[in-house]
């Protein structure tokens, strides 16, 4: 197995004394599409908030690249697409982009406008640059924010629910541009998602957390899970079954 | 007897399709069958929708309060039944969940094709889960002990703040090209000089309001012209500052904590954090500096509306000619009235930014939320003017200023 990026160890999470996940442990290897799992409210989105150093945790540790995830006021090291995009309203585009490269590095700003455009064209968003993000789809909104967060050169991309809310045409795109990322420049990717397609398209390892038991439930290659897990919660979810009656 | 001749025997029959409820038609009847051995049937039958859900819930309601002594079990017949919505479908999981609070059994029976999916959709053959626990009223005593955790959990919140924004204050002292230059401008522009139309109309209004009043109570003594002392010294020290602070409370307290309020809704906050940079340097202290860059420039120039306001109406009523006005002003203001107004005004700008910022970031979930902290910002502030008001007067008396 290829050295860890990100190792995870006995962490208890969750909100004020409600706890979500109690001693969970799990590895991302370098170059990983690693896919977080698991029904809605289960904590796919906090544990993914701890592991960017967003929370602290109840208890455990948490290592990314041998450190304790931490974002004080330090040039960013590594990536984060939020579900929303969280771009920058009063922003343009390209200001967005922009933004972490002109406060830590020296760049004069023809090269960072260079950059920039490099990064819009990677995503496929050329020639957006002077746009508002109020201006741009859904879609784009959360291209441009893989654009941002890829702005810094990280080798690791924290990405949540990339393709929610997003039109079939649009999420495919959006695989294909993760996979591009992961294979062309070997990124790390650690995502959420519940989006099946995705999760076998994209993703390599995954770990799938459950509720009831606050615990990881199943590990390992997604489409592997989906034929051999032994585990019902976890066959229902790779393959779309459902407690509710099927109609006759 | 058996129980299903007996069932045949109905004792109440209701039929629904011969009464108007708001001028409509009902579509559905109502049948109740009481066999021997304690099994009611509820037949019903026709089309069930959301029009006919008030008469549904009073046949509901009646069947409930009605006698149901001896009965052991009630069996819900949808046979009948050509169509039934959810919302309906929803009222008679309710009968069905009540009646067997009450240990009386009761089952959906018959009904086909989309009755039956309506049915098994809302639970019509699931077991009845748990009934919801009731939730406990809090008594008063602890509702004043839940108060006062909240109240301190606010505070140490606010301490927190005020603790990390010293040390960002400190930071930025020792690092200034960390400082955020652009957002102090714009907060300069938007909240300095965007609000100085409004600035000098209210100040204006209210030297011109002062010494009209004032005016008829001066010329009774025939002091006309110590209208000058009153409008230029209140002016100086009390009203051209807090004037100034209530309408960039405002203007720009609200907007403060509206927007950052939004950023932190909408993760803009985080995303912040994760491209290296710390809310408060680079959010709340851009914002208390320009407030408090601007309040100096605002204060003088309400200030001077203000007394110009008190010069016109002293020249228009009073017969004071305007070199009058102004020699006796000279002799009334001093110095210290203006600069002590000044400080006031930049203190008052500090904390409305400070309150403001401290809401915005406080916020949480989503709209709701945003408005709750715009509103709590407000409230906070001038409550806290006039507190910081009434501390200034007692200490600049103290030092005989």
């Amino acid at each position: 197995m290829k050295k860890a990026l990100i190792s995870v160890e006995d962490l208890s999470m969750g909100y004020g004394e409600t706890a979500l996940l109690e001693h969970a442990s799990f590895e991302v290897a370098r170059g990983d599409v690693f896919v977080i799992l698991g029904g809605s409210g289960c904590g796919k989105s906090t544990l993914l908030r701890h592991l960017i150093g967003l929370e602290t945790p109840m208890a455990g540790r948490i290592r990314v690249a041998g450190e304790a995830p931490s974002l004080e006021g330090a040039a960013p090291r590594y990536g984060v697409m939020f579900q929303s995009g969280a771009l920058f309203s009063s922003m343009s585009v390209g200001e967005n982009v922009a933004f972490a490269l002109q406060e830590w590095t020296h760049l004069p700003l023809e090269a960072v406008d260079a950059i920039v455009r490099a990064k819009l064209a990677l995503v496929g968003l050329e020639g957006a640059e002077d746009k508002l993000p109020a201006e741009l789809s859904g879609g784009m909104r959360k291209r441009a924010a893989i654009a941002r967060a890829m702005a810094f050169e990280p080798t690791l991309i924290f990405l949540d629910e990339p393709s929610a809310g997003l039109d079939p045409v649009s999420a495919v795109e959006l695989d294909e541009l993760i996979l591009a990322l992961n294979r062309n420049l070997g990124l790390t990717v650690v995502m959420v998602t519940h989006e099946l397609e995705s999760i076998f398209k994209v993703g390599k390892t995954c770990i799938m957390l459950d509720r009831e038991t606050r615990s990881i439930i199943a590990r390992g290659e997604p489409k592997r899970l989906r034929t051999e897990s032994a585990d019902p919660k976890v066959r229902r979810f790779f393959n779309r079954e459902t407690s509710v009656p099927q109609w006759q | 007897m058996t129980d299903v001749e007996a069932m045949d025997r109905p004792s109440l029959v209701y039929d629904e399709r011969l009464s108007l409820v708001a001028g409509m038609l009902q579509r559905f009847s109502w049948q109740r069958l009481d066999g021997d051995s304690g099994v009611v049937r509820l037949q019903l039958g026709g089309s069930i929708a959301i029009e006919d859900a008030a008469a549904l819930w009073k046949r509901i309601s009646e069947t409930l309060a009605g006698d149901l002594a001896g009965v052991r079990s009630v069996e819900l017949d949808m046979s009948g039944v050509q169509m039934i919505d959810g919302a309906c479908m929803a009222l008679l999981v309710q009968l069905r969940s009540d009646l067997r609070g009450r240990r009386i059994a009761c089952e959906f029976v018959g009904g086909t094709g989309e009755v039956r999916r309506i049915v098994d959709l809302y639970g019509g053959r699931k077991k009845a889960r748990h009934k919801r626990a009731q939730r406990k009223p809090l008594s008063a005593i602890e509702q004043v002990g839940s108060s006062t955790l909240d109240i301190l959990a606010e505070l140490k919140q606010i301490l927190d703040f005020i603790g990390q924004l010293t040390a960002s204050t400190l930071h930025v002292i020792k690092h200034p090209k960390s400082l955020n230059l652009r957002d102090v401008t714009l907060t300069m522009e938007r909240a300095g000089a965007d609000a100085t139309p409004i600035v000098l109309l209210i100040n204006f209004l209210m030297g011109f309001v002062m010494a009209y009043q004032s005016a008829a109570q001066l010329k009774q003594f025939g002091a006309n012209i110590y209208v000058a002392d009153l409008v230029g010294v209140s002016m100086t020290r009390e009203l051209g500052p807090l004037m100034m602070a209530i309408i960039i409370c405002g203007r720009s307290g609200a907007a403060f904590a509206a927007e950052l309020g939004t950023m932190k809704v909408s993760e803009e906050v985080d995303a912040l954090r994760t491209l290296g940079f710390l809310p408060l340097p680079f959010l709340v202290l851009p914002r208390m500096l320009g407030l408090i860059l601007v309040a100096p420039v605002l204060v003088l120039l309400a200030d001077a509306v203000g007394i110009l306001g008190g010069a016109l109406v002293a020249t228009l009523t009073l017969d004071i000619t305007p070199t009058s006005f102004f020699i006796q002003l000279q002799s009334a203001v001093k110095t210290s009235d203006v600069v002590s107004g000044v400080i006031k005004g930049m203190v008052f700008c500090g904390t409305i930014a400070l309150i403001s910022c401290q809401q915005g970031l406080a916020t949480s979930g989503g709209a709701e939320g945003v408005g709750r902290r715009t509103t709590s910002a407000v409230v906070s502030i001038l409550f806290a003017l006039i507190v910081l008001d009434a501390i200034f007067t007692v200490i600049l008396g103290a030092f005989g200023l």
